[in-house]
């Protein structure tokens, strides 16, 4: 009997060098396709590539993280961690779709934001945030994959969508693992644990409601077989997409609001909390 | 096979916690900037702004102050927060981390939310309680704030967040990840209806707060010195492998770089707050004046 992969495993499959990446799906699935660049107001970020195609005579935004497969692209862009200008690339895209009513695909694969001085310095957690917002509020259909790993509010920016499907071995994190592990025990090294114990497996994520539904993967992983794997999202895409362009705008958006506002573990309590100390006066 | 040796930690009820030890108004209290020492007083009487202008953190209940008297009232105070991953690790255990800071604020989570009234303009308020895992963002912290955004637009009145916060609840995690969206599609619908949010900024706003509700506010006012970031300057500087000036991130800092409003003292944000709300909420000329401050 085989041995079950590890949510670590998971997390090395998501990686893989050869694992598709958006290109590679734009490559398979695209009748037609445009890449746009830059946000119009500071530079175009490779590390998030957006454009317009045509996928089964539909037209389509695609945005996603592009990670690289080699030192120099990884380099050039950026490991999949988009800065700001990357964030408003996709921003400039979703008004972009919503002019031309054009539903939106976005291909989630990034460890994270880009954390570095000229990205604080440009409003890396205000690009996150306007684009979370502008999701919120899109009047046409929009639809999330995630290919490889889905790390934190650099995930989430191109991510807050009306279906989100997962690849069976992908992972979806508050943190990715090695970050988790650091803010949690001072520790990156022990980013395996990290990866058990906050579930970040896409099955983990099926069990909590958050991901609508999982794309199988061939023995081993997608990189076994990219053009399968592939073609077979892009079949599950193109019905949720079909089936949200039925919907009235309002249902689709009162049923994006209900699907994120259920979000969450709580319980009521029989009485209220009690806090201490007094206030200041401000009188 | 850990999950079944657990001891589960017995359950908080308020009231329980332990007593504030209130600092005697008599003692010294020394300034973490400048090393001068205040009677704790006096620190008080000055909304705990030291003579050299630091701003200490205020725990949410002393951010009730800021209200007009006794117009605060407290909402959704009975939502608790539960450990929905389970989480163990040889360092660290969620339910017995929550119980431990359950005892030490006596609240459920890092948040006080309800309804105020400044200078006699009514409006939500939500306040982080940054003793409490950091005023890190969980469950509760994001349903509370999305309750209260809600009640603003049932009410049609305006939103103040008053923030401290570490960022994400990473004990919850995707949970603690996913109220980004869940807090911003409620903001989205207040915004429609003309009412305005406003974010306060304290020392520290970093991650998940700063990535959804707090930078997306019509109006940002930071304390002076805050600090304010989307990754925090430990990871910064070890990505880049060197020291970051000490100026970057505070809130002076990001105004000059544009992402926010307005760095105001706390000794004026209290008429800061009444006039900028009565721009909002009167808009027509013969608007009433603001009821005296006293
Ligand atoms: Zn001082």
């Amino acid at each position: 009997m085989k041995t079950p992969l590890s949510a670590w495993d998971k997390v090395q499959i998501s990686r893989h060098v050869q694992r598709p990446r958006t290109l590679d799906y734009v490559r398979v699935l695209c009748e037609e396709y445009f890449e746009f660049h830059g946000d119009r107001r500071f530079a175009d970020d490779a590390a998030i590539v957006a454009g317009v195609g045509r996928i089964d005579g539909q037209s389509v935004v695609i945005i996603g993280h592009q990670k690289g497969r080699d030192t120099r692209e990884n380099m050039r862009r950026n490991f999949g961690m988009p800065k700001p200008e990357g964030y408003r690339k996709a921003m400039r895209l979703f008004h972009h779709a919503q002019k031309f009513a054009l539903p939106v695909i976005c291909l989630i694969d990034t460890p994270g934001a880009d954390p570095s001085m000229e990205s604080e310095s440009r409003g890396q957690g205000n690009a996150i945030a306007e684009n979370i917002l502008v999701m919120a509020q899109l009047r046409t259909p929009i639809v999330s994959l995630v290919i490889g790993e889905g790390g934190s509010g650099g995930a989430l920016a191109i991510g807050v969508t009306d279906r989100i499907l997962m690849l069976e071995h992908s992972v979806y994190s508050v943190a990715a693992p090695e970050a988790s592990a650091a803010i949690l025990w001072r520790d990156s090294s022990k980013a395996p644990d990290a990866a058990k114990t906050m579930r970040i497996t896409a099955q983990d994520l099926k069990d909590m409601a958050i991901v609508d539904t999982l794309i199988p993967e061939p023995e081993g992983g997608a990189h076994n077989d990219p053009d399968a794997t592939i073609r077979r999202a892009g079949i599950a895409i193109m019905q949720s997409v079909n089936q949200l362009n039925a919907l009235p705008t309002s249902i689709l958006l009162d049923q994006r609001y209900q699907k994120y506002r259920v979000i969450g573990a709580i319980k009521t309590m029989p009485t209220n909390q009690s806090s201490m100390g007094e206030p200041l006066s401000f009188l | 096979m850990k999950e079944l040796f657990r001891r589960a930690p017995k359950a908080f009820t308020p009231g329980e916690q332990t007593r504030d030890q209130d600092t005697p108004d008599n003692m010294w209290v020394k300034c973490p900037s400048c090393g001068d020492l205040t009677y704790y007083k006096q620190l008080r009487d000055n909304l705990k702004v030291c003579k050299c202008g630091h701003h200490m953190r205020l725990s949410a209940v002393e951010w009730q102050g800021l209200f007009d008297s006794e117009s605060f009232t407290e909402e959704d105070g009975d939502i608790a927060p539960l450990d929905p991953l389970n989480f163990v690790s040889p360092k660290d255990n969620y339910a017995q981390k929550l119980r431990d800071s359950q005892l030490h604020t006596g609240l459920y989570d890092a948040m006080i939310s309800g309804n105020a009234s400044i200078m006699g303009q009514g409006l939500q308020v939500t306040i982080t309680e940054f003793e409490f895992i950091g005023g890190s963002m969980g469950s509760v912290f994001g349903e509370k704030i999305a309750r209260a955004a809600e009640r603003a637009y049932e009410r049609r009145v305006p939103l103040l967040t008053i923030n401290a916060s570490g960022g994400a609840r990473m004990h919850e995690g995707v949970l603690a990840l996913m109220q980004l969206p869940k807090v911003n599609l409620t903001l989205a619908r207040l915004g429609t209806i003309g009412m305005p949010h406003i974010s306060l900024m304290t020392d520290p706003c970093y991650g998940g707060v700063l990535a959804s509700y707090a930078s997306v506010a019509d109006i940002i006012i930071a304390e002076p010195g805050a600090r304010i970031g989307f990754a925090g300057r430990r990871v910064i500087e070890q990505t880049i492998r060197q020291k970051l000036p000490a100026n970057f991130q505070s809130a002076e800092f990001m105004m000059e770089h544009g992402m926010i409003d307005m760095v105001v003292p706390r000794t004026d944000l209290r008429s800061t707050l009444g006039r900028l709300l009565k721009l909002y909420t009167m808009r027509d000329a013969d608007a009433s004046p603001l009821p005296a401050d006293v």
